[in-house]
């Protein structure tokens, strides 16, 4: 006799916490074939401006934290990931309507690319950094610094890869990160938030919201909290309002990208999100 | 009160600034306590000020002020009293060919040749005042000062009762630099004590640091306030023997004291920048230096002096420029 | 005779050899303009220097024609080894004519002779013998392997280092194989119209560099030029934001050097008399028209006094007075509509409490001046601790502990510079760390190198200029259409289709 499954609830991520939108609202995932997967909390502004509210808190921690803690911090989520794959391999299966063999090389390659982006942590300042020969008595030293909050809408049409794609590289230099899920393949997003909470990334660092892209981004947008736009995901909204709210308070913007390489690892994409701090000393021996 | 009853008295500001007894551990906590100085912003500063532009009515003072503010210098192990007695005339009468030209500060010399200086100068030796020319000795075994502190003492009493008008002595850099600031303090104020006179005045005391010895703005900061605390009426860089010798930021430096310490007592510290000032352009940069930094009252005898001797002629070459509107040359001037 | 009242020592004008009217630069000869020329004034004497060329929309669209044929043509086909040769010969010519530029630099802006002579021409020189080098080793520059330019560049520079500003733009640009419009601001066209003329005695192909004159609708047509490859801009934090949402949408490149409201954090054990220059060359440094100036004075509660007390003893020595005169420290005020500015917001400042100060000097009769001032009992909520004063006013905090330092200096939008103060390594370190801002200064202030990045965090502007990171302004990886930061997708349409399948291969 077949046993009665137990289905989750799927909830927002904020701040380390899983809470159901403030509105109430939730909205239905579907299969590829229009069945019934799970109803999705369908996130407002008001949850956007928690999620901001989270972020911030969190950023001087984890920005802070050195380079070798964020690398291992970041690779501790590649291994939960991976004690997880038969989950995520079958969410995607359901709800992209792809095969097992597909879905798996999905799970695969985010779970890589997570570890390829970890050993970035204690190395992109040193290859993206400068030691400045001035002329003059002085010690002139240029770093990259996490931007702060960064705002991202996911690839929508990826449930996890694209997802881990934009997420991991904006975390390596110590940004925190609210992220609009994929609208229609949000079921990843929420498990992944599931690894978040159970690995060592402390909450707030990365905030999941899952709703609708259209109507939350505006808010983020324009918020003067937020310091960098992501639109990677962002190509079927209408991206340009997006691009000149933002430039209210000269948000990093990221346009949005097509093609099948969306999003593929690149040290850009860390830098992309990071601030060139530039030092001088004065430099005498008497 | 007798010869031997004679207490070491310091500087009084300087007791009651220290509420008590000056100690090595006291002078250590406070010389220590002083702010640091950052060696690229004091020497960028300086630049700043030697990039004044002097020119016309401006260049005209203060090439006749760089004079008043000499000290004519010779400290030579093969001086002797006619050479001195030259040096002597050149102070009386720097500019033969123009009676406008005013008279050196002083003249200074080792303690020996000082006798010669005073006879020479007759009517002319101002004995302390700032009308006419004083004669300063170097002392305390110029320029090492590695002598015991009786030799240092009685060198700088027989100067005094030969006549001298000020004392240039040297501070023990050995001591300053192994941290024994207690040690250098209580020469300095012996010294001072030695410059007594029979009549209870004292010859004016010119504390040298050389600072080329002691290498870094902090240490020169320190010995500045030592020397100011211990009762020194002026502070003098080098002895002209060690290299570097003045510099624009040391003096800087070294003025930026006297001007603290005059915000903090309301006293006047001097300050004579000696050894490696040649040219006319160098001098007016450091007039700068006082001007903008301490204030142009500074500007006077009492309380500024050039220690230099070939800067003299270019000075006198430059006023004849100013004068005639040509250029002069070396021999329309004296050599000494 | 007082000696501090040092004898003019004016800069002769004699080396200047004018002509009364400019016109605009494009492909290589001066031509006219056809909106309506406008005048520009010495700020000193209000006397007019000459009459300049005002490039109306079709004017830009001939100069951006012309960088466009001369990139085609040309440039972006000539080696780097050759680039690089031009860049250095027009170093030369700048080293050449340094005392020229300078004399005309000091006469249109207003700034010292003292500053452009010893500063903004040298560095003028510095700039382009830095990024001559780079022409041929762009390999090296960070975007990987034979990296790309990215095509016509429009450059917007500010009226307060004309010529810096003109360097710090067309050096980069051209070294990495772009070529470029540029427009000076309209109240300081002269010196860029005089590098015009170093550019043809450089014998630069013709359209490589173009230089049109104008006001805001001339800088607004380059930025809005279809043919646009990059904007940069140099300039107010407002204008700034216009330029990112006119660019938005497009598939244009931009950087942007903005405004600032620098934190200068002075510890109490900071070498003092040295903080007290810094302070003094972080606010009055060309009369504070800098925007990374040091305009909010952050000290320690406990010798708050003290700083207060030798900083008006310091600012009693400043000379105020006319530019061309060596000796003098602060200029003239670039514009009225500048010192309008100025005023209102010192006004502002007073009515809301703070106590103002100035030493007594004397403001000649005409042109535009203000006097170095400083203003106590200033709170973070004034305007004058805010809003950007781009003057030579001062608005001095206090704090108690580093914790309470960094907190009030990363309070602000702004996020160009900061200065810190103090004798303690391991604090200056930390305290750097945790400011926000591009370019932090310890123990010093105000100092700028062409191998050195400088830009800001926040509103104060996104992207580098000098240094390497400066090259990646213009460069793009090689066989790459884009690149990450801030440029669109050219199908980016096309990305809802895109399957999990093919992103998973």
């Amino acid at each position: 006799m077949s046993r009665l499954a137990v289905p989750k609830t799927y909830k927002l991520y904020i701040g380390g916490k899983f809470p159901r939108s403030e509105s109430g609202r939730t909205y239905e995932v579907v299969t590829k074939r229009g069945a019934f997967l799970a109803n999705a909390a369908k996130a407002s502004r008001k949850d956007a401006r928690d999620a901001v509210v989270a972020a911030r808190s969190a950023l001087s921690g984890w920005a802070n934290a050195t380079p070798y803690n964020r690398g291992q911090v970041l690779y501790r989520i590649a291994e939960l990931l991976e004690g997880r794959r038969a989950q995520f391999v079958d969410e995607i299966v359901s709800s992209e309507g792809v095969s097992a063999s597909a879905a798996t090389r999905q799970v695969d390659e985010a779970i890589d690319r997570w570890v390829w982006y970890a050993g970035w942590a204690d190395k992109y300042v040193q290859v993206t950094g400068n030691a400045n020969p001035v002329s003059g008595p002085y010690f002139n030293l240029s770093v990259p610094e996490p931007t702060g909050v960064v705002a991202i809408v996911a690839p929508q049409d990826s449930s996890l890869l694209g997802l881990v794609s934009v997420v991991a590289p904006a975390l390596v230099a110590g940004n925190t990160v609210v992220v609009i899920a994929s609208e229609r393949l949000p079921l990843s997003a929420i498990s992944l938030s599931e690894v978040l909470a159970t690995s060592d990334v402390p909450g707030g660092v990365v905030n999941i919201l899952t709703g609708s892209a259209g109507e939350i981004t505006p808010w983020l947008a324009s918020h003067a909290d937020v310091n960098a736009l992501d639109l990677t995901g962002a190509a079927a909204l209408d991206w340009v309002d997006l691009e000149i709210a933002a430039a209210d308070t000269l948000k990093r913007v990221l346009r949005p990208e097509g093609g099948t390489d969306l999003a593929a690892p690149s040290l850009d994409r860390i830098t992309a999100l990071t601030e060139t701090k530039t030092v001088w000393h004065t430099k005498s021996l008497i | 009160m007798t010869e031997t009853q004679k207490a070491l008295v310091p500087r009084p500001t300087a007791l009651e600034l220290f509420d008590g007894p000056v100690t090595d551990a006291s002078l250590r906590r406070y010389l220590e306590g002083i702010p640091g100085v950052d060696a690229v912003g004091l020497e960028q500063r300086a630049a700043n000020l030697g990039s004044r532009s002097i020119k016309t009515t401006s260049k005209k003072w203060a090439l006749d002020k760089i004079i008043e503010l000499i000290d004519l210098t010779t400290l030579e192990g093969a001086d002797t009293p006619g050479k001195v007695r030259s040096l002597v005339a050149k102070a009386i009468t720097p500019d033969a060919s123009d009676s406008s030209t005013p008279r050196v500060a002083a003249v200074c010399v080792y303690g020996d040749m000082v006798p010669y200086a005073v006879e020479a100068l007759g009517v002319h030796h101002a004995k302390g005042t700032d009308s006419g020319i004083n004669v300063a000795a170097v002392a305390t075994a110029f320029p090492s000062g590695r002598a015991s502190l009786a030799i240092k003492l009685s060198d700088t009493a027989d100067a005094v009762d030969a006549g001298a008008d000020e004392i240039d002595m040297v501070i023990d850099r050995g001591a300053f630099l192994s941290g024994r600031y207690g040690q250098v303090y209580d020469e300095i104020v012996a010294v001072k004590e030695a410059c007594r006179r029979s009549d209870g005045s004292y010859a004016h005391l010119k504390v040298i640091l050389e600072t080329g010895e002691l290498n870094t703005y902090d240490n020169v900061r320190r010995a500045s306030w030592l020397a100011i605390l211990a009762g020194g009426d002026f502070i003098k860089t080098s002895t002209g023997k060690v290299a570097p010798a003045a510099t624009l930021p040391v003096t800087l430096s070294m003025l930026e004291v006297v001007r603290d310490w005059h915000r903090l007592t309301g006293e006047k510290i001097g300050v004579k920048p000696a050894g490696g000032i040649r040219t006319s352009k160098d001098a007016i940069k450091y007039l700068v230096t006082v001007a903008e930094t301490v204030g142009e009252e500074w500007l006077q005898p009492h309380l500024f002096r050039f220690g230099a001797s070939s800067l003299l002629n270019d000075v006198l070459l430059q006023r004849q420029k100013m004068t005639t509107g040509h250029y002069s040359g070396a021999d329309y001037v004296t050599i000494d | 005779m007082s000696f501090l009242d040092y004898a003019p020592a004016p800069e002769s004008t004699a080396i200047l050899n004018l002509k009364s009217d400019y016109g605009l630069f494009i492909n290589g000869e001066f031509v006219d303009g056809h909106g309506t020329p406008f005048a520009t004034i010495s700020p000193a004497t209000e006397k007019t220097i000459a009459t300049i060329a005002s490039a109306n929309d079709e004017d830009v669209d001939r100069a951006v024609a012309a960088a466009r044929r001369a990139y085609d043509k040309t440039w972006s086909r000539m080696s780097g080894a050759d680039r690089g040769k031009y860049l250095f010969r027009i170093a030369r010519l700048v080293q050449e004519r340094a005392r020229e530029l300078a004399v005309a630099e000091s006469l249109d802006n207003g700034k010292p002779i003292k500053e452009s002579r010893d500063v903004d021409v040298p560095l003028v020189a510095a700039w382009f013998f830095y990024y001559a080098g780079w022409a041929d080793k762009l390999d090296y520059a960070g975007a990987g392997a034979n990296p790309a330019s990215l095509g016509v560049a429009g450059q917007i520079i500010p009226w307060n280092f004309p010529l810096l500003m003109l360097a710090w733009k067309i050096a980069p640009a051209l070294a990495a194989g772009n070529t470029v419009v540029l427009k000076p601001a309209e109240t300081t066209p002269l010196t860029a119209l005089l590098f015009a003329e170093i550019l043809q005695q450089a014998d630069l192909p013709p359209g490589v560099v173009n230089i049109v004159t104008g006001a805001g609708a001339t800088g607004s047509a380059i930025v809005n030029h279809p043919d646009v490859n990059k904007v940069a801009f140099t300039g107010s934090t407002n204008v700034g934001r216009g330029i990112a949402r006119a660019i938005a949408g497009t598939d244009k490149r931009v950087t942007l050097e903005l405004g600032g409201k620098a934190a200068n954090i002075v510890f109490d054990d900071a070498p003092i008399d040295q903080a007290i220059e810094g302070i003094v060359n972080g606010i009055f440094f060309n009369q504070g028209h800098v925007c990374c100036a040091g305009s909010r004075l952050l000290v320690q509660e406990s010798i708050h006094d003290e700083v207060v007390d030798r900083l008006k003893e310091r600012l009693s020595t400043l000379r105020l007075g006319d530019p061309l005169d060596k000796n003098t420290d602060i200029g003239a005020v670039n514009s009225a509509a500048q010192l309008d500015r100025i005023r209102t917001l010192s006004d502002i400042g007073e009515a809301e409490g703070a106590e103002r100060w100035s030493p007594d000097c004397v403001i000649p009769t005409d042109g535009f001046w203000f006097p170095p001032t400083i203003f106590t009992n200033v709170s973070t909520s004034h305007r004058i601790a805010r809003d950007e004063v781009f003057g030579p006013v001062l608005s001095v905090l206090t704090f108690r502990t580093p914790a309470e330092a960094i907190a009030k200096a990363n309070n602000t939008p702004y996020g160009l510079s900061a200065g810190i103060w103090s004798d303690k390594g391991s604090r200056i370190l930390a305290v750097a760390d945790k400011l926000r801002a591009g370019v932090i200064w310890a123990n010093t202030f105000n100092r700028f190198d062409p191998a050195s990045p400088f830009g800001g965090y926040k509103e104060s502007g996104y992207g580098r200029e000098g240094g390497r990171h400066g090259l990646a302004a213009y460069l793009k990886p090689a066989g790459t259409a884009r690149t990450v930061t801030a440029s669109p997708a050219s199908d980016a349409t096309d990305s809802a289709i895109t399957t999990t399948k093919e992103s998973a291969k």
